[in-house]
């Protein structure tokens, strides 16, 4: 393979590419991502393999592996082109069908087009709700790439920013680029990223690194996945272009070891733009050399802070340090290094091929572009969605979210991970952006977007925080480490019913001194949970303080289930998986739940038929 | 040489020291736990924060690894830091109820009870002995195993190590096993005996007056 | 208790692989971890020798991050999802019943070393919630009476 030296060669190559791949012919392109896969897509895309051999199609007909779609929901899903018809929830049962029908003959397989709860039918991917509201532009190609074939990547203009950056700017002119387009970091703090870029630049030391986090610790959150499974050279690409700009030699991948096949893709994706000297020495004939290895994360959300990042990367215990002295002075080995989220080094090449002005049109003053989020929990449409900022959170969760789940209420939606807090109902006008959701109380994060039902309990949400925290903490410093102890066991105790109001006030100093006084990111932004949980549902709390009651129904101490008497059968399908054996009745007669043995565990509830079963 | 201002002192120092060293060369109290002069600073207990004001915004930092900056104005015993201080020592005496220098500390913050379910550990996690045994023992025998609540200071494999030379210097530079508060009568009772409480002045101005080594005279004053 | 000469060359291997670079000392170990199930102390002394690591830092390392384990694991293990996505929808239900069902707590292993138990935070497949893992295989939107078909189906 003779590496590509100047713009010029490849140019000719995407040419030839675009030449040889005919636009018309018809492509099944089947999404391969961790969540179609766990639906079983691997199988669909074996039998279309085999149906198409089977018939002897394959001149005639592509099969193509993409990765995340974003639309987990109804995963499996395939788009077919030319004409990009969308297919979801496709099982290999249905693959003749498709073949026969809508590769051969351009006819529709009605029951596999997406379906609105209104009965609405979309055809094409661009009509389905999920979708429409969307700006995909750094998960543009999510669905359309073999993420393991540059040569897809090439075909659609990747690695022409790259060209033009190396060759026809100076550092200079690529890091005010950077700066004037606003793009801000997408994985954490919402740092300006061109402003990092340049005190990385002009920090001392004649050896720099860059970083590329991909730890995406945040339970919730799978936007650093999709975007490292379906489109890794797009990370790449960005990575490189910034190294150039900075001056740096070397850069590393740091990717969470649960991500196995992101890994996979990112390995591939380093592999063959090594091949075609986009990696390597004397990178476009420019003298510039750059290369990329990965580093496996090895189990620690810790790990998504910078600087304990680093110090895994160096073969130490994840602890973060004191960061007076930026990263970018002193960083891996204390060199200077920058370090970005996965999603902001993606946002690179888009900006330097399509321009400042392109990229400043979208978003809100102080935070511009789009943001990428992971919206997940009692919502219809879960997956991955990309908005300009300054979109409102209602359109997130309604329109593109398509509402609450079984017709519930809305409560609250989490942003920002563990890190964040919970925007209520009377919030939902918020528009979207780094500055309103941290005036809200919450962050962006790394984009996680939870959405919570009336059947939520708020204080138990934050008793799971501070419970994932917990384990999480790296214990060095006492404020995270003994504060998150105590605020735990303080907010466990009102989750029983156990505490006073003298409780929630030491629950509040502790916040305050752990948000103050604790050594990095994770311990600084644990309060945010408990502090936006009681600034938002202080009733809540006071319930289970003052009433021993737990409103939404979950703390089980506080609640007892009761079997409706008019719509019980008495068909005993509780009674036999009752647990604690704390049901009696005959056959055919109402049955009932014995409190003093009843554990509040629920089997009973969801295996009740005729749901009669209720929170008393 | 670097001008700076702490608690309203204009001081000098050289470029790279920290705030605490700065401090302690004037005289200035600050408390610490997990700092010793001939170790390298390691910022874990955040008693020694305080707040420091650079000209575009406040907040607060650890003065055991904060390196001073032309212009910044220092407050080692504002209201903000007090508080801090005081439950940061609450919940370490939860842990560690019997050291003699916590107990100590405590009454200098004026701590007079514990909220918190007390335990009885002898370790506050400060790496002191961890810091010793590698840089002035040149060892680096035990250290730091295991996150969050299960962080603690053992050998290899908890198995007597090779390369552990019984200097006890690891005993001698804990805060916490070494000297045993004899005050205590009770179990989660502070002693309290050299007690001196949160200075009046506080009321009036933004931070504590008589920085260095307060007597508490005030304050003896009020509770008689 | 040493390793066999043939387990301290599949040892020297993966550090060759790595180039002996100190840097690589959690790949190294993770890859350890995949051969035996876990990190025998004679594996974790001899990459501390080779790698020239302190024999500290490396099993610092060992304790600190949750994909190493100090202790022989099951033969099947079992990860059960408690992201917020997961819990939210249940799953810490599905654990108790899991629990339950093979008699061992969170972060146990069954005495026959067949299972082992470990909930986790977030496989990032949040829509397919609650998911549980066995091996390699994901099951999806999982409930307390999926359990026992669910780990049947995994033991293969």
């Amino acid at each position: 393979m003779k590496k590509i030296r100047t713009p010029q060669e490849l140019d000719s190559l995407r040419n030839s590419l675009l030449q040889q791949r005919d636009p018309n012919k018809p492509c099944v392109r089947v999404c391969l991502g961790t969540g179609c896969r766990a639906h079983g897509s691997a199988d669909v895309m074996t039998f279309f393999k085999d149906e198409i051999e089977r018939q002897g199609l394959e001149i005639q007909v592509d099969c193509k592996q993409t990765g995340c779609h974003g639309f987990c929901e109804r995963g499996p899903v395939i788009v077919i082109g030319p004409k990009e018809i969308f297919y979801q929830k496709v099982k290999p049962s249905d693959v003749p069908d498709i073949v026969s029908k809508t590769l051969l003959n351009g006819e529709v397989v009605d029951r596999l087009l997406y379906t609105d709860p209104t009965g609405q039918k979309a055809l094409y991917e661009h009509e389905v709700p999920f979708y429409k509201k969307q700006t995909r532009l750094v998960l543009a190609n999510n669905g359309k790439i073999d993420p393991t074939n540059i040569l897809d990547y090439i075909a659609i203009g990747g690695y022409q920013a790259l060209a033009k950056a190396i060759t026809a700017m100076s550092c200079e002119e690529i890091i005010d680029t950077i700066e004037k387009s606003g793009l801000r970091g997408l994985g954490g703090g919402g740092f300006p990223t061109g402003r990092k870029w340049r005190s990385c630049k002009e920090a001392r030391g004649n050896v720099k690194f860059v970083i590329g986090n991909g730890d995406e610790g945040d339970p919730g959150a799978f936007s650093d996945r999709s975007l490292m499974e379906a489109n890794p050279h797009s990370i790449l690409e960005g990575m490189i272009i910034g190294a150039c700009a900075i001056g740096a030699n070397q850069g590393y991948l740091y990717v969470r070891a649960e991500y196995p096949l992101a890994l996979k893709h990112l390995q591939t994706a380093i592999d063959q733009a090594r091949e075609y000297g986009f990696l390597g020495n004397n990178i476009f004939n420019s003298g510039f050399d750059f290369d990329l290895k990965i580093n496996r994360g090895g189990g620690a959300f810790v790990c998504g802070e910078s600087s304990a990042l680093m110090a895994s990367i160096e073969g130490k215990m994840g602890e973060p340090r004191a960061k007076y002295i930026h990263t970018v002075e002193r960083g891996l080995w204390n060199q200077p290094t920058n370090l970005n989220n996965v999603k902001t080094w993606a946002n690179v090449p888009l900006i330097i091929n399509n321009g400042i002005d392109w990229y400043v049109k979208m978003g809100t003053e102080k935070s511009k572009g789009t943001g990428i989020f992971s919206l997940v929990g009692k919502v219809n449409n879960t997956g991955l969605v990309e908005i300009q900022m300054g979109t409102p959170l209602k359109t997130i969760v309604y329109d593109i979210g398509g509402g609450i789940t079984k017709g519930k209420r809305f409560k609250a939606v989490q942003t920002g991970g563990p890190s964040g807090g919970c925007i209520p109902e009377e919030l939902l006008d918020l528009t979207v952006d780094f500055e309103k959701l941290t005036e809200a109380g919450s962050m962006m994060g790394s984009g996680g977007m939870i959405v919570m039902d009336e059947d939520t309990c708020m204080v138990d949400v934050a008793r799971y925080f501070l419970d994932f925290l917990q384990n999480e903490s790296c214990g060095k410093c006492v404020p995270c480490r003994e504060g998150i102890k105590r605020m735990l066991e303080i907010v466990t105790r009102i989750t029983k019913g156990q505490a006073g109001e003298e409780d929630l006030e030491l629950l509040q100093d502790l916040a305050r001194m752990v948000k103050d006084f604790s050594l990095c990111g994770l311990g600084q932004t644990v309060p945010n949970t408990v502090l936006s949980t009681l600034r938002y549902f202080g009733d809540e709390y006071d319930a289970h303080i003052r009433d021993r009651k737990c409103p939404a129904g979950v703390c089980r101490d506080l609640i007892t289930y009761v079997i409706l008497e008019d719509k019980c059968t008495g068909c005993g399908a509780c009674f036999k998986l009752c647990p604690q054996q704390a049901i009696q009745g005959k056959p055919k007669e109402l049955h009932l739940i014995d409190p003093a043995k009843c554990m509040r565990c629920g089997i009973c509830r969801d295996a009740c038929p005729f749901e009669a079963i209720i929170v008393g | 040489m670097v001008n700076l201002i702490i608690d309203g002192v204009k001081v000098q120092a050289e470029e790279d020291s920290t705030i605490l060293e700065v401090a302690k060369f004037y005289g200035i109290d600050i408390p610490t736990l997990c700092y010793h002069e001939q170790l390298t600073p390691y910022g874990a207990c955040r008693l020694c924060m305080v707040e420091v004001e650079d000209g575009r915004r406040t907040r607060l930092v650890a003065s055991c690894l904060y390196p001073v900056r032309e212009g910044i104005r220092v407050k080692t015993h504002s209201e903000r830091v007090m508080k801090g201080r005081k439950l940061i020592l609450e919940l370490l005496l939860a842990k560690c109820p019997n050291s003699k220098i916590l107990q100590d500390l405590a009454s200098k913050v004026g701590l007079e009870q514990i909220r918190f379910k007390m335990e009885n550990e002898d370790c506050i996690l400060c790496g002191l002995c961890v810091r010793m045994c590698a840089e002035q023992m040149g060892s680096g025998a035990i250290g730091f195993v295991g996150r969050g609540q299960k962080r603690e200071v053992v050998t290899p494999f908890r198995m007597a190590s090779e390369i552990c030379r019984n200097c006890g210097a690891c005993m001698y530079i804990c805060p916490v096993v070494d000297l045993q508060c004899r005050g205590v009568k009770s179990p989660g009772e502070l002693c309290n005996s050299c007690l001196v409480i949160t200075p009046q002045c506080l009321g009036k101005y933004d931070q504590v007056m008589c920085t260095l080594e307060s007597c508490g005279a005030c304050i003896e004053k009020e509770r008689k | 208790m040493a390793g066999t000469v043939s387990e301290y060359n599949k040892v020297d291997e993966i550090i060759k692989g790595h180039s002996h670079e100190k840097s690589a000392l959690i790949m190294i170990l993770q890859e350890i971890e995949n051969l035996y199930g876990y990190l025998p102390t004679w594996a974790l002394k001899h990459v501390s020798e080779k790698l020239n690591v302190p024999m500290i830092q490396v099993y610092g390392v060992a304790s600190f991050y949750d994909a190493f384990h100090l202790t022989p694991r099951g033969k099947h293990l079992i990860r059960v999802c408690l992201g917020t996505a997961c819990y939210l929808r249940g799953s810490p239900r599905v654990l108790e019943a899991v629990e339950k069902e093979l008699g061992i707590k969170d972060g146990e292993t069954t005495p026959d070393r067949t299972f082992s138990l470990q909930s986790v935070h977030c496989v990032g497949a949040c829509a397919l919630a609650p998911v549980v893992v066995v091996g390699e295989r994901y099951f999806d939107k999982m409930m307390p009476t999926k359990v026992r078909s669910v780990l049947k189906a995994g033991a293969g």
